[in-house]
């Protein structure tokens, strides 16, 4: 069941092109990634599919139905969003926003219920304004939640987190989807996109530079695993070893389509093992082998 | 309706939980008024102040240095200056009548030279002691303060959240524009009401102001004085998120209106272009018709006028604003 259905959506600035014809659709229940650079626009479409920005031209579908410039009540009722950056209004408690937030809406979920599920307890008493960067996503998150939607948007949710802020994040994302909604994930970050997303589209230049989930991405680009070794401990030559061989300064590289395979043949050669290491390939490599460059700060 | 309470009390909520600026808006105009208080008390000006009405006739009096000559038109408004002490004389040439206040030496002093320059004219007296010029000033510094605190209150709020996304959040809720202005004005209306109620209450305890009009009249010219100013706050922030720029934009309507609105001085001695433009400012309207009360213990009947201008005002600059209106930045 496609929840969401993007059809040759294009945005056009003054003088920038953010979206350039992109087509894509949303299955319910899964969490759907946009990945990509700073500028990718990543953000402008996703704005548009919540009916904050409104598109050049191009339609958007909500379970079928074609959306109009203003979202209805159905598609709010539905939706969860959270933005990039949001201010919340000064001098209210976690809990006061909260509150508010929760008038809006004809249905929502039990305020309690919300704190447990987003680990809002410890600072539901203290100002919203002055909670820390993790504490704050997951208070917008709980925003975002508060009308216990179908589907969830969340933009660069993690972006200026801690590590351990950011796992945290992870953990709740995951914990939503758990639950069956839908979550429509922007981010850079290519461990995140990894880690939590179902199927993603990798967008460069207001386009789509490939789709998939994480495991087709990699296997399409990459149909081997890197297999290193210390080059200290790999004799110069005369091994007899199957696949591509890459030398660099520290490690010896073995391209190759079976772990195990190789692994028996760096015993028959009698290769210590100490600094044996299994790398698989990254999103990161598949962005860089894609876009031919690194991700733009 | 829910939504819309649920807003009102949030924004009551941040505003009184703003211990800063609360209670600067609260010192702040107190403060103004027991300077001027101390500032004016017991001083007499060195001049005779003489309305006219009509032709001038051809005296002394009105060629003396130390004479200010004011023309009025509005025989009420200028007996009730006199009344005050704030003419000495009225000269009515169209009918022959030299009005002097028998309370006021000054004014004593000016029927005496009335009656060797003018000894043909009739002369008639009222009596009524002066009013200081706090009591006169008052109404004004309320105004004045309702007027920064509706405009800077319901402006420089919208502006702020426009630009720092509390509205880009509010608009991907279901919070419809209607609900999010009439809960922001509503707030603004309660906040600017209580504080001045309690300002007028704390200057009053300090001053013993003079008060010869009905409290409710005054609190409905206050209400819909307020109303008149945040529907201006309204359209000025209606579109930009630029809060330097509304600021500009506010300071740029708020101080103008403050001099040509008669809160410190009267205008009566003012070119008649500045008199009229000062019709145009809300403020103007709602200083004449406070003092009209306080001072005048003015009625419904006396101060309509003003109540009307100020709704019609009122009504024109809602729409506009709301009409404006974008949650957005662009």
């Amino acid at each position: 069941m496609k929840i969401i259905e993007v059809n040759a959506l294009t945005k056009h600035y003054r003088d920038v092109h953010a979206v350039n014809g992109i087509s894509f659709s949303i299955k319910q229940g899964q969490c759907f990634g946009l990945l990509g650079p700073n500028g990718a626009g990543k953000t402008t479409t996703i704005e548009i599919i919540e009916g904050i920005n409104a598109p050049t031209s191009g339609e958007i579908l909500f379970l079928g139905e074609k959306l109009g410039r203003q979202r209805d009540a159905r598609f709010s009722q539905q939706a969860g969003i959270q933005f990039q950056q949001t201010a919340l209004m000064d001098f209210l408690t976690v809990q006061e926003t909260l509150a508010l937030f929760a008038t809006f809406y004809p249905k929502t979920m039990a305020l309690a219920q919300l704190i447990e599920l987003c680990d809002l307890q410890e600072f539901a008493d203290q100002r919203a304004t002055k909670l820390s960067g993790g504490q704050r996503q997951r208070l917008l998150l709980a925003l975002a939640l508060i009308n216990d939607p179908l589907i969830v948007f969340l933009d660069e949710p993690t972006t200026g987190l801690d590590p351990q802020s950011r796992r945290n994040f992870w953990e709740l994302v995951k914990r939503i989807r758990s639950q069956g909604k839908t979550i429509v994930l922007t981010t850079h970050y290519m461990d995140e996109a990894q880690q939590l997303c179902d199927e993603l589209i990798i967008m460069d230049h207001g386009r789509i530079v490939d789709q998939g989930s994480p495991q087709q991405l990699l296997a399409k680009h990459f149909q081997h695993i890197s297999v290193a070794v210390r080059r200290d401990d790999f004799p110069a030559s005369g091994l007899d070893i199957d696949g591509d061989i890459i030398t660099t300064d520290e490690d010896v590289l073995i391209q190759t389509r079976s772990v195990e395979r190789t692994i028996a043949q760096l015993i028959a050669n009698h290769v210590p093992l100490t600094s044996l290491r299994v790398q698989n390939p990254t999103l990161e490599d598949v962005f860089i082998k894609l876009t031919g460059h690194g991700l733009r700060a | 309706m829910k939504t819309f309470i649920a807003l009102f009390v949030a924004r009551n909520r941040e505003f009184f939980r703003d211990r800063a600026s609360l209670s600067w808006s609260l010192l702040f105009p107190i403060l103004i008024i027991i300077g001027c208080a101390l500032a004016f008390s017991g001083k007499e000006e060195q001049v005779l102040v003489i309305g006219v009405m009509g032709q001038h006739p051809n005296i002394e009096l009105l060629r003396e240095p130390y004479t200010e000559i004011i023309d009025y038109s509005d025989q009420q408004q200028a007996l009730s200056r006199l009344t005050h002490h704030q003419l000495h004389a009225l000269i009515d040439s169209n009918s022959q009548i030299n009005w002097t206040n028998s309370a006021s030496s000054r004014s004593r002093i000016a029927l005496r030279l009335l009656q060797q320059q003018l000894p043909d004219y009739q002369q008639r007296q009222v009596e009524g002691t002066a009013i200081r010029y706090v009591d006169w000033v008052m109404p004004g510094v309320l105004g004045m303060n309702i007027m920064f605190a509706s405009l800077f209150g319901v402006g420089y709020v919208i502006v702020r959240y426009r630009n720092n996304g509390v509205l880009k959040r509010l608009q991907a809720t279901p919070v419809t524009a209607l609900q999010f202005i009439s809960a922001q004005l509503m707030s603004r209306l309660f906040i600017v009401i209580t504080a001045n109620t309690a300002i007028f209450v704390g200057s009053n305890f300090l001053l013993q102001l003079t008060m010869r009009g009905s409290y409710t009249l005054l609190l409905l010219i206050a209400v819909v004085g307020a109303l008149a100013m945040t529907s201006l706050g309204l359209v000025i922030s209606a579109r930009t998120s630029s809060e330097e720029f509304a600021g500009g934009l506010l300071n740029m309507i708020t101080w103008p209106m403050m001099f040509l609105s008669g809160v410190w001085f009267s205008l009566d001695n003012s070119p008649h272009y500045m008199q009229a433009l000062a019709q145009c400012l809300p403020l103007t309207h709602m200083v004449d018709a406070a003092r009209k009360v306080m001072l005048e213990g003015a009625g419904l009947a006396d101060i309509w006028y003003h109540l009307i201008t100020l709704i019609v005002m009122t009504v024109l600059l809602m729409a506009v604003g709301a009409l404006a209106f974008r949650w957005h930045k662009n």
